[in-house]
C-alpha cells in the first residue's frame, strides 16, 4: 500500500540531490538550471500527493501554476544564457563577475 | 495473483528507483546533452508516479510541457553552444564532498522532520474525484475555473511576458545589412523609375569615304 510518506521521501532525496548539484556543478549555468527544474519537481511530486491524500484540488492546481510560471522561468533563463554565452563566450559561473562590488 | 495494492507499491519503487537514479545523472554525467536526456527521463518516471497517485491531468501536463516543450529548448540550447566540456568539469572532484555532506545533512533534517513512521500510517484513501463522480480532469478544470480563475489568467499573462521577454533578450540588431523596405517599393512612382526625355532625332550624317588608305570591312 502506497502511504503518503513514500512520496514526500521521494520528494525529499529529488531536493537533496538538486541541491548537491548546485554545490558540485559551479562551472556550468545548464546544470544549474536544470537542478532548478529538479528542485520544483521534488516540491510539485510534494505537492500531488497532499492534493491526494487530504483530497483537496487546491494543491494539483498550485502544481498547474508551478509548471507555468517554471516554463517561463526556463524560456527568460535560456534566453539570458543565450545572451550571456554571446557577450561573454562562457557558462562558468565563476567568470561572470562584472558586477562584483 | 498478486495483490494490486503490492504491485501499486512494486510499480511505486521501480518508478521511484528509475527517478532517483535519472536524477543522479543529470547531476553527474559528464555530457552535457546525456544530462539533458536524463532529465527527460527523470520527468517521464515523476509522470508516472503522478500516474500512481491518480493525478491524470497534471502527469501528462508534464510530459507534454517538460519533455516535449522545455526539454527540446534545453536541447536546443545545449547543441547551439559550443561548450568546452573539460573546462566545464573543473572543480566537481573539489567541491564533491561538500555538496554530498550538505545534501546527506538536509536528506536527515527533512526525514526526521517529516516523520516517517508517523506518516507511514496514513495510507491512500479513495480518489476525491472519484467520489465527487468526475475524471480528475473534470474535477481540476472545476477549481481551476471557479476558485482560481484570477490566478489562471496570471499564468497567462506570466506566460505571455515570458515569451516576450525571450525574444525581445535575443533579439540582435546588425549594422551594414540591407534590407528589403516594403513601404518603400510599394511608394514608389513610375516616374521615379524610368524619365522619358524628348529629343530631336539625330540623323547620321552619309559616311565619306576615308581621304587617304582603304580599310577592308
Amino acid at each position: 500500500m502506497i502511504t503518503l510518506s513514500h512520496f514526500i521521501v521521494l520528494g525529499a532525496v529529488l531536493f537533496c540531490i538538486a541541491l548537491a548539484s548546485l554545490f558540485i556543478n559551479r562551472k556550468n549555468v545548464i546544470v544549474l538550471l536544470m537542478s532548478i527544474e529538479l528542485m520544483l519537481l521534488a516540491v510539485n511530486i510534494n505537492f500531488v500527493a497532499f492534493s491526494r491524500f487530504l483530497g483537496d484540488a487546491a494543491g494539483q492546481v498550485f502544481v498547474f501554476f508551478i509548471l507555468t510560471v517554471a516554463a517561463a522561468e526556463t524560456a527568460i533563463g535560456l534566453a539570458i544564457l543565450v545572451l550571456l554565452f554571446r557577450n561573454r563566450s562562457t557558462i562558468n559561473v565563476a567568470e561572470i563577475d562584472s558586477m562584483k562590488g | 495473483m498478486i495483490d494490486s495494492s503490492v504491485f501499486q507499491l512494486v510499480c511505486f519503487y521501480a518508478f521511484a528507483a528509475v527517478t532517483v537514479v535519472a536524477a543522479l545523472g543529470v547531476i553527474t554525467l559528464r555530457n552535457t546533452v546525456h544530462a539533458v536526456l536524463s532529465l527527460v527521463l527523470t520527468f517521464f518516471s515523476t509522470a508516472c508516479i503522478w500516474l500512481l497517485a491518480e493525478a491524470e491531468f497534471l502527469a501528462i501536463a508534464l510530459v507534454v510541457v517538460y519533455v516535449g516543450a522545455v526539454m527540446v529548448l534545453f536541447l536546443f540550447v545545449v547543441m547551439m553552444l559550443d561548450i568546452d566540456r573539460e573546462q566545464v568539469r573543473e572543480g566537481f572532484i573539489k567541491y564533491l564532498p561538500v555538496g554530498i555532506i550538505v545534501a546527506l545533512v538536509m536528506l536527515g533534517e527533512m526525514l526526521a522532520l517529516i516523520g516517517v513512521r508517523a506518516m507511514h500510517e496514513q495510507v491512500m484513501g479513495a480518489n476525491p474525484a472519484t467520489v465527487a463522480g468526475m475524471s480528475n480532469t473534470e474535477w481540476l478544470g472545476h477549481a481551476l475555473y471557479t476558485e482560481f480563475l484570477l490566478p489562471f489568467e496570471i499564468a497567462a499573462l506570466i506566460l505571455t511576458v515570458g515569451v516576450v521577454a525571450a525574444v525581445v533578450l535575443t533579439l540582435r540588431h546588425r549594422t551594414g545589412v540591407r534590407h528589403q523596405q516594403a513601404s518603400q517599393q510599394v511608394r514608389v512612382d513610375a516616374r521615379d523609375r524610368v524619365r522619358v526625355v524628348k529629343m530631336a532625332a539625330v540623323v547620321p550624317a552619309a559616311p565619306q569615304p576615308a581621304p587617304g588608305k582603304e580599310t577592308t570591312p
